[in-house]
């Protein structure tokens, strides 16, 4: 089954210059089970993507077209605000870059911990005890003490394991990962992805995971989303993206990334241009403009080209070879 | 490294009260830490949050008072300095702060921001017009941005108006803390690239702030990796990448995320936690977690190797692709 389907998601802002198309033609699926990574520069949609999920757009925006579909029974562009409710936390729950936002600092995480378990009919004590099993999962040294203490007690990678404890508590579908792992260092960062892939083979949920660490994908991720200006270009599984990218702004995306540049170097690939005005989209191919396999054909929108089942790219020219063969 | 180094940081420490009523105490954010940039040179100070990165960038800025040592940039003493004195030496040292857009006023357009730098210092007799679109361009925006409200740029673009008012008064020095960080890998080669143009260009120096260690390593001509507050290793970065000799500076480089999904990782684990500031673990302080542990590590402070301008904190530093004694249990 999949956890969830969006299909053909458009959503705009209305702002003083004139409407702003965030994102257009939005598609693809969360698999039940799997890890999906969604990659795009800042102003890509990524965003916009989760609060459209979450059902929290800004009061100017809306959803024009599409459906996202939550476990094949709840439509959240038009769920009611109460139904919402019950499901933001105990059915889809977040993790966010930093984790103090997520913790309150006046509060000792114990208490937290019991309190967002307000929802179950245990006991007091087997909420306590839950909450003790959940910090030892996430690998938190003598859980039943650290329950006493209060956030800044704990170092930068403790405090977003507990973050990831508490929003895997209710054993949710679906968990939304937005970089939760930028503020920390490699050694940790490698400790937290490890630890969710863990966690997410014991839960047995579905996670969106948003990056903008290559690496961290490409270790973490089982598919990968890859969004531009507001849309999806290109998605397959995680070999298909890094080993075959169609679509020429992953192609492009990868060769920028200086861990590919094994010589060491000044000068650092990079993609000329900038991201077209999204309040003036253009009619054809949103990266048409910066590049570097642009054709007459590319003034016309381009169709979802698919390279094999589960491997599509929005690119005329996806399924032609290309020169260098797609790995840098 | 004939010339004379630009900035000399000398045993810097940097302490922060804790603790309230009658529990007054204090932590290290920064505990004794040295090093010189030259001009026209990258230095990188790589380490995780709260490693005292900022802190140290901070101090050096004069934005965070120091509880010892001492700060010499261009040949003049500036941590004695007070508020007033310290205003011409911030025209030879500017910073760029982590978040592109968050540090623009929003209020401000384009041309007042990259001018303000002459406003603050009452820089007299220059044409800000002129200035705005000298700056501009050379940051490799177009002249007609002057207009514009922070609000109106992308991640890059403000990036690139920082840049600019780092460099509105020809610095010597710039601090640069996360210059790329939010930025996409495309976005962020610009950045890079731009700084690297900068330095060359106008022989700046040049201390980035990061955790990017991809990016450290095109970028820097040397490295410091921070641990608590202290340099655990600091040396040119092809040396310290190619072969690191302290067991952090080793784990950590082993630990970087490859973007290759079929890659094959030969990693050292870290056990255990990094210790809170306020319990400095005894000995070595990173004993705690070091694989290549022994017992004197648990109670003796570690002497400073230095070597071929290399400096490791370690009682036995690794050797050329050293692995962990004993096999590796997962973290408990």
């Amino acid at each position: 089954m999949t956890t969830l389907a969006i299909n053909n998601l458009n959503v705009t802002f209305s702002t003083e210059a004139g409407p702003l198309h965030a994102l257009k033609n939005v598609t693809f699926d969360i698999p039940e089970n799997r890890i999906v990574g969604i990659v795009g520069e800042s102003g890509c949609g990524k965003s916009t993507l989760i609060n459209a999920i979450l059902g929290l757009l800004a009061d100017n925006g809306t959803v024009d077209d599409g459906s996202i579909l939550f476990e094949g029974a709840d439509e959240l562009t038009t769920l009611s605000a109460s139904r919402m409710r019950d499901l933001r936390g105990p059915r889809i729950s977040t993790v966010f870059q930093d984790p103090m936002g997520a913790l309150n600092p006046v509060i000792s995480v114990g208490r937290q911990m019991i309190n967002i378990q307000y929802r179950s009919d245990l006991s007091k004590e087997e909420k306590t005890q839950r909450a003790i099993d959940m910090l030892e999962l996430v690998r938190i040294p003598d859980a039943r003490a650290a329950l006493g203490r209060y956030p800044h007690q704990f170092s930068g990678g403790m405090k977003q394991r507990i973050a990831i404890a508490m929003a895997l508590m209710m054993e949710p579908a679906l968990l939304i990962a937005d970089e939760p792992t930028t503020a920390l260092d490699a050694t940790l960062e490698v400790t937290t992805i490890e630890l969710l892939k863990d966690l997410q083979q014991e839960i047995g949920c579905s996670v969106m995971f948003i990056s903008h660490h290559l690496g961290v994908i490409a270790e973490l991720c089982d598919d990968v989303v890859v969004m531009y200006a507001g849309e999806v270009v290109e998605r397959g599984t995680t070999r298909q993206i890094f080993q075959n990218p169609r679509h020429p702004y992953t192609a492009r995306l990868l060769e920028c990334d200086p861990a590919r540049q094994s010589e060491r170097t000044r000068h650092l690939p990079t993609i000329p241009g900038e991201i077209p005005d999204l309040r003036a989209r253009p009619p054809g191919c949103i990266f048409a403009n910066r590049c570097h396999r642009v054709q007459p054909a590319c003034t016309a929108p381009p169709p979802d080209a698919v390279i094999v089942d589960g491997h599509i790219a929005r690119c005329f020219v996806a399924n032609e070879p290309t020169e260098v063969g797609g790995i840098a | 490294m004939s010339t004379d180094p630009i900035l000399k940081v000398e045993d810097v420490q940097v302490s922060f009260p804790t603790g309230g009523l009658g529990r007054r105490s204090s932590i290290l954010g920064v505990a004794g830490v040295s090093f010189e940039v030259h001009p026209g040179e990258t230095f990188a100070l790589v380490g995780e949050s709260g490693s005292g990165k900022t802190t140290l960038a901070r101090a050096v800025n004069g934005l965070q008072p120091i509880s010892e040592g001492a700060i010499t940039f261009e040949g003049q003493r500036i941590d004695t300095l007070d508020r007033r004195s310290m205003k011409p030496v911030r025209r030879r040292m500017s910073m760029m702060f982590q978040d592109p857009v968050g540090s623009l006023s929003p209020r401000m357009t384009v041309g007042d921001l990259v001018t303000e730098p002459f406003r603050i210092h009452g820089v007299e007799g220059r044409n800000l017009r002129e200035e705005a679109a000298r700056l501009l361009t050379l940051v490799g925006l177009p002249v007609d941005f002057v207009g514009r409200f922070p609000h109106q740029l992308s991640g890059g673009q403000a990036r690139r108006v920082g840049v600019a008012r780092a460099i509105a008064l020809d610095p010597a020095l710039i601090i640069a803390d996360e210059p790329t960080a939010g930025l996409d890998v495309s976005v962020q080669g610009e950045v890079l690239n731009l700084l690297n143009d900068l330095r060359e260009r106008l022989g700046l120096a040049m201390m980035i702030i990061t955790h990017n260690l991809h990016v450290v390593h095109h970028v820097a001509d040397r490295t410091a990796v921070m641990y608590l507050g202290r340099f655990m290793e600091a040396g040119n970065t092809e040396d310290v990448f190619g072969a690191p000799q302290h067991p952090y500076s080793a784990a950590l480089l082993s630990a970087n995320p490859e973007p290759d999904p079929d890659k094959v990782h030969d990693r050292i684990t870290l056990p255990a936690e990094v210790p809170s500031l306020l319990a400095r673990p005894r000995g070595c302080e990173f004993h705690t977690r070091c694989p290549w542990v022994r017992d004197n590590c648990r109670s003796e402070p570690p002497v400073r190797h230095h070597e071929n301008g290399r400096t490791v904190a370690c009682h036995f530093p690794l050797e050329p692709g050293a692995r962990p004694p004993v096999a590796e249990t997962s973290p408990a």
